[in-house]
């Protein structure tokens, strides 16, 4: 590598980055939180909030989300008397920076030949993508354990320590349930994984269903929403977030939207191909001419869309799951990550050693 | 009467449920069902045409407060035919009422088979409790609490008393302002 990079590089990799996190993680994020209103509203046969309005227009209560955020913008940032004031203010700081990290290091599209350079857009290109991701993903309940601590409060130091028992329940069996797919792919690198299923033409999910089944359930305990919402527990109000109000609480609130991203972000690109259309061969699409040489733009457009549209489909499965089930006890998440998923997942995992090793 | 008892049978516990996963499968087959099946009214409603709602949500302060056909709710004092009211001023519903929100004074009544008549006849909504005791104790069916009204909110203790041409409608209700 030369230094200093071309400028085209940086502006480009910043450009890749900025896209990551405001066009995908936080544009969603914010409409996450009208699509978990409205469809839950929706499926219990309720209207749901529709009063947000500018100058009248309502548009189907699509104004809440901003309205949430100019009130969490314009709240008094309140800090408790008994906190420890630092780790108070940087406890959100490291969850919402974890989960940003994670947003970059997906794979939203390939590598794009076009004027005269490959663009690769990935945003963070690693070798050791799904590791540092997961290690980014565990890294965040740090953020959990340190605001439940610095708050004060016994109730936030109860729910942190719930954040804590549940990290310990599902964080072995979200690594172990990827261990055999990795294996088969033979990467730790998000780009290679989904080029090994576009060239054998074949999605992760179909390679190994119960690996799938294992990580969307240890992924759903990691987004800490409802099925394992131990750690907030919205019904009894001891979260790790009791003491935090205006954009500290905010940042928590995003944190658990990105992580959602993030966990449908990884299923997409290990499982179900990522970027990949069935039936749609990539390099053949950008090599055609005509449109006024832009078809690498419209390949390399089609990619991140479709790599998009998964994650969004994913985050609407794991939106109606946490609206019909109910929430696990604090012994139940330890039960069933250690003593039902973990041997599943190490019994997947030897399984497709052998067979793998036969095969070959 | 003899005791019924019925036994009922616990669900048992296959090896379907206690796998859970067909049980969340179900679940999710449920949840989602009602997520179309909503969505598709909510787009035929809101296409002009005709259908079920795809909500059972009563917008409350928009729409009128849907009451159940037994709901108990203001109080309306009742007439005779020949237009006096019905009261006897026999004191049971005042002696009766456990918040103590009816004032009864009575006088002596033209009519000399009713000997009684109430003279003022106040309920003081703010103390009322809505249990319904003075409709059950009175013994020449004067009061009923069937007006239909439950927007009975004032910026004032006073104007939370009706008397008795308010109850008995001959005079509307009118509420100072604040």
């Amino acid at each position: 590598m030369t230094f200093p990079l071309p400028l085209n590089d940086v502006v480009f990799a910043v450009a890749k980055i900025l896209f990551s996190i405001l066009g995908v993680g936080l544009s969603i994020a914010g409409f996450l939180g009208w699509v978990e209103r409205k469809q839950s509203a929706v499926m219990q046969d309720r209207i749901g909030a529709n009063r947000a309005s500018i100058f009248g227009f309502t548009v189907l209560g699509l104004f809440h989300p901003i309205a949430d955020a100019i009130k969490l913008l314009t709240k008094e940032d309140f800090v408790p008397k008994g906190a420890r004031k630092p780790l108070h203010g940087l406890a959100p700081i490291i969850s919402l920076g974890c989960g940003m990290f994670c947003l970059a290091a997906l794979p939203y599209g390939g590598v794009v030949d076009y004027a005269g350079r490959a663009w690769d857009l990935t945003p963070i290109a690693l070798p050791m993508g799904v590791p540092l991701v997961l290690a980014a993903l565990a890294f965040g309940v740090h953020g959990i354990v340190m605001a439940g601590y610095a708050s004060g409060s016994n109730y936030g130091l109860l729910g942190a320590m719930r954040g804590a028992a549940q990290m310990i329940a599902y964080e072995v069996c979200l690594a172990s349930a990827l261990a055999g797919l990795l294996f088969v792919y033979g990467t730790l690198d998000f780009t290679e994984a989904v080029r090994w299923q576009v060239s054998h033409g074949v999605w992760g999910i179909f390679l190994q269903p119960l690996a799938f089944i294992i990580f969307l359930t240890a992924g759903t305990a990691v987004t800490k929403r409802v099925p394992f919402d131990l750690p907030e527990g919205e019904s009894e109000i001891v979260g790790y977030h009791v003491e935090y109000s205006g954009m500290k609480f905010g940042m928590f609130m995003m944190t658990d939207f990105f992580e959602s991203i993030v966990i449908c972000g990884v299923i997409t690109a290990l499982f179900l191909g990522g970027w990949s259309i069935p039936f749609v061969d990539f390099p053949s699409l950008a090599g055609r001419s005509g449109l006024w040489g832009l078809w690498p733009v419209a390949a390399g457009a089609l990619m991140v869309g479709s790599s998009v549209g998964k994650i969004l489909l994913m985050l609407f499965l794991l939106m109606q799951v946490r609206w019909t089930l109910p929430r696990f006890r604090f012994d139940q998440v330890l039960d069933l990550g250690w003593k039902h998923l973990l041997p599943l997942a190490l019994i997947n995992f030897l399984v497709t050693v052998w067979v793998v090793y036969l095969w070959r | 009467m003899a005791i019924t008892v019925r036994t009922v049978k616990r669900p048992e516990r296959t090896f379907a449920t206690e796998l859970y996963l067909v049980e969340i499968v179900k679940g999710l087959g449920l949840t989602f069902r009602h997520l179309f099946v909503n969505l598709y009214r909510h787009s035929k409603r809101a296409l002009g045409l005709k259908g079920l709602p795809g909500s059972v949500t009563v917008q409350y302060p928009d729409d009128p407060a849907v009451l159940g056909k037994r709901a108990r709710t203001r109080h309306r004092l009742l007439k005779r035919d020949d237009g006096a009211p019905r009261c006897t001023a026999c004191l049971l519903c005042e002696t009766i009422c456990p918040a103590k929100c009816i004032r009864i004074t009575a006088e002596n009544a033209p009519d000399v088979t009713v000997e009684k008549r109430a003279k003022t006849f106040d309920i003081d909504l703010g103390m009322c409790i809505f249990c319904g005791y003075c409709v059950e104790a009175c013994p020449v069916d004067a009061i009923h609490m069937d007006a239909n009204e439950v927007e009975l909110s004032s910026y004032n203790r006073k104007d939370m008393i009706w008397n008795m041409p308010e109850l008995l409608g001959d005079v509307p209700k009118t509420p100072s302002r604040p």
